[in-house]
């Protein structure tokens, strides 16, 4: 065990130095590779952030709800209280008839004509803000048909047309993504398969020996597969910068329009997942380019 | 090892290439276990197929074939690779890695055979030390003379202590003397119980030992002579009179 251990690691370290001796080819497939996965990775987080803004536009979620006339301050403020227990609603924001009228008096002109009313002709609102959560298009059409369907409740008004269909862009833009995901990922697969069978028609020689010697088809392939490893490490760093590099570029940008929306908006890098899955699928492609070479063109490497 | 079991079977054994050509041609042969053998005939007589179906580079057509008492036909996959663990190669371009250094050419069956790493240096460098080269360790081939190329190539062949030996024309690129060093440096491996087989077309060499000669010609057994011979290792200073009385009327062609 100690053996195969010390083997693996000296199969590891071989194949790191080998690539470390031709550093100028090593970089440039590193680099295709990292553009390769940057591409779909910096993609991934413009939609995340265009999710985030989403959330932060919860205030034009609000859901408002219009009580009937015969319904009184305190009948609202109990079915009120009843709103707030509920898991999908973040916040009730409750306005009585009488407030919304000392309002509409102070703020409309209108004061002095109101002042001749008898009674109250406003109702008794309370606007809803509900739990911010994925899926906030269903979440607020089941919210507002449950709500219509109250006794006390006279209007429910609210506007999820627009959510829905952004929500729906961001969903389609997310299958894009995932399009040009795999078919960068396979292009990476076939960048490494290459430079791989380069690398095995260059060790022909040493390929041969080592089988006339009796080394078995996994030993001749490991440092191969090593090989892919790095390279897809390397890659995997290498999308890492250059999504971190996108990000500084476009964070003052974001932020200025961000600012002129009045928003404290702020562009948000790859997350540790986010980044951790990004070296993990580089190094899973490149172990994967480098299976596909081996087991193409290492079978037709027999000693003669 | 067992004595009663022969190290290398051959039972009507055909071999005929894709080209059509039949390279080996109902061949019966034994090589006990602890034989030195020389293999001769001219180029084409089969000699290097013979000695490519012991390593499984190339497969029998037709017969049977057992080294070591296991049909080779039986061995696949992962254990074609154990089997010429078993068998040590030495070949007339001795196929050394010029960008490693003799140590590592040394140890590369031992590396692929997965022996511990305190073991590699100590068998290295009695390998090494048999053939005489234990100071170059840290040479790169290409610093080595033909000679020394090809005695490096005897130690790698020797260094997992195989039962067999073959060797493919070893002294082919040498001149005289250095072709009989070679030879003593393989007859020195019979002596410690290694089969060892042969295959050279070098008729005088051949002649200076007295040892079994298996001469094929159009892949046909046709003279098998002297066998079970062991006679002494050939100094190369020695003045020995040539052993003319056994092989003077063999039909030689070189």
């Amino acid at each position: 065990m100690k053996t195969w251990i010390t083997r693996h690691l000296q199969t590891a370290i071989g194949s790191l130095g080998r690539l470390a001796q031709q550093p100028g080819s090593t970089l440039l497939t590193v680099l295709v590779m990292g553009i390769a996965l940057a591409l779909p990775a910096s993609l991934n987080v413009l939609v995340t952030n265009a999710q985030l803004v989403s959330g932060n536009w919860d205030r034009a979620l609000d859901i408002t709800v219009y009580f009937k006339q015969s319904v009184d301050e305190t009948t609202a403020k109990h079915l009120v209280d009843t709103l707030r227990q509920r898991k999908d609603v973040k916040a009730v924001q409750f306005i009585s008839a009488g407030d919304a009228l000392k309002d509409f008096k102070e703020h409309s002109g209108f004061g002095s004509a109101l002042e001749a009313l008898t009674s109250n002709p406003l109702p008794q609102v309370a606007v809803i803000t509900p739990a911010a959560t994925d899926n906030m298009g269903s979440v607020i059409d089941s919210l507002s048909v449950e709500l219509r369907t109250l006794p006390d409740v006279d209007v429910v008004q609210v506007d999820t047309a627009w959510v829905q269909r952004y929500l729906a862009i961001l969903d389609a833009f997310h299958r894009v993504l995932g399009l040009i995901a795999v078919l960068l990922g396979f292009g990476v697969i076939v960048i490494i398969g290459n430079t791989i069978r380069l690398d095995i028609q260059n060790r022909r020689e040493e390929i041969e020996v080592t089988k006339l010697v009796g080394g078995s088809d996994a030993f001749v392939r490991r440092p191969f597969l090593y090989s892919g490893f790095w390279y897809g490490l390397g890659g995997g760093v290498a999308a890492w910068l250059l999504v971190a590099i996108v990000v500084a570029l476009l964070s003052g940008p974001v932020q200025r329009i961000a600012g002129l929306y009045n928003s404290d908006f702020a562009l948000s890098g790859l997350s540790l997942d986010q980044s951790l899955g990004l070296l993990a699928a580089g190094i899973g492609l490149g172990w994967a380019g480098s299976l596909v070479a081996t087991n193409r063109h290492l079978n037709e490497i027999v000693p003669k | 090892m067992n004595k009663a079991v022969p190290m290398i079977r051959f039972q009507n054994c055909f071999k005929r290439y894709a080209n059509g050509r039949e390279a080996l041609n109902n061949l019966t042969l034994d090589v006990e276990a602890g034989e030195f053998a020389f293999l001769t005939g001219h180029s084409g007589a089969g000699k290097s197929t013979l000695l490519k179906l012991l390593a499984l580079i190339e497969r029998p057509t037709r017969g049977a074939l057992l080294v070591n008492g296991q049909n080779v036909l039986t061995i696949k996959g992962d254990r074609i690779a154990a089997h010429r663990r078993q068998l040590g190669m030495v070949f007339q371009d001795h196929k050394l890695l010029s960008d490693r250094s003799i140590f590592d050419n040394v140890s590369l069956p031992l590396i692929v055979a997965n022996t511990p790493v305190r073991e590699i240096g100590k068998r290295v460098r009695a390998a090494l030390d048999q053939v005489g080269l234990l100071k170059y360790e840290q040479s790169r081939p290409i610093e080595l003379s033909t000679g020394e190329q090809q005695r490096v190539g005897l130690a790698r062949a020797v260094v997992t202590k195989p039962p067999l030996l073959i060797a493919d024309e070893p002294t082919g690129n040498l001149d005289p003397d250095l072709s009989l060093e070679v030879m003593n440096i393989l007859r020195r491996f019979q002596e410690v119980g290694v089969t060892v087989l042969v295959a050279s077309h070098n008729v005088q060499l051949i002649e200076r030992f007295k040892a079994r000669r298996i001469h094929l010609e159009g892949g046909r057994l046709v003279e098998d002579m002297g066998k079970s011979v062991m006679p002494d290792v050939v100094n190369v200073d020695e003045d020995e009179p040539r052993e003319k009385t056994v092989y003077q009327d063999m039909p030689l062609d070189e």
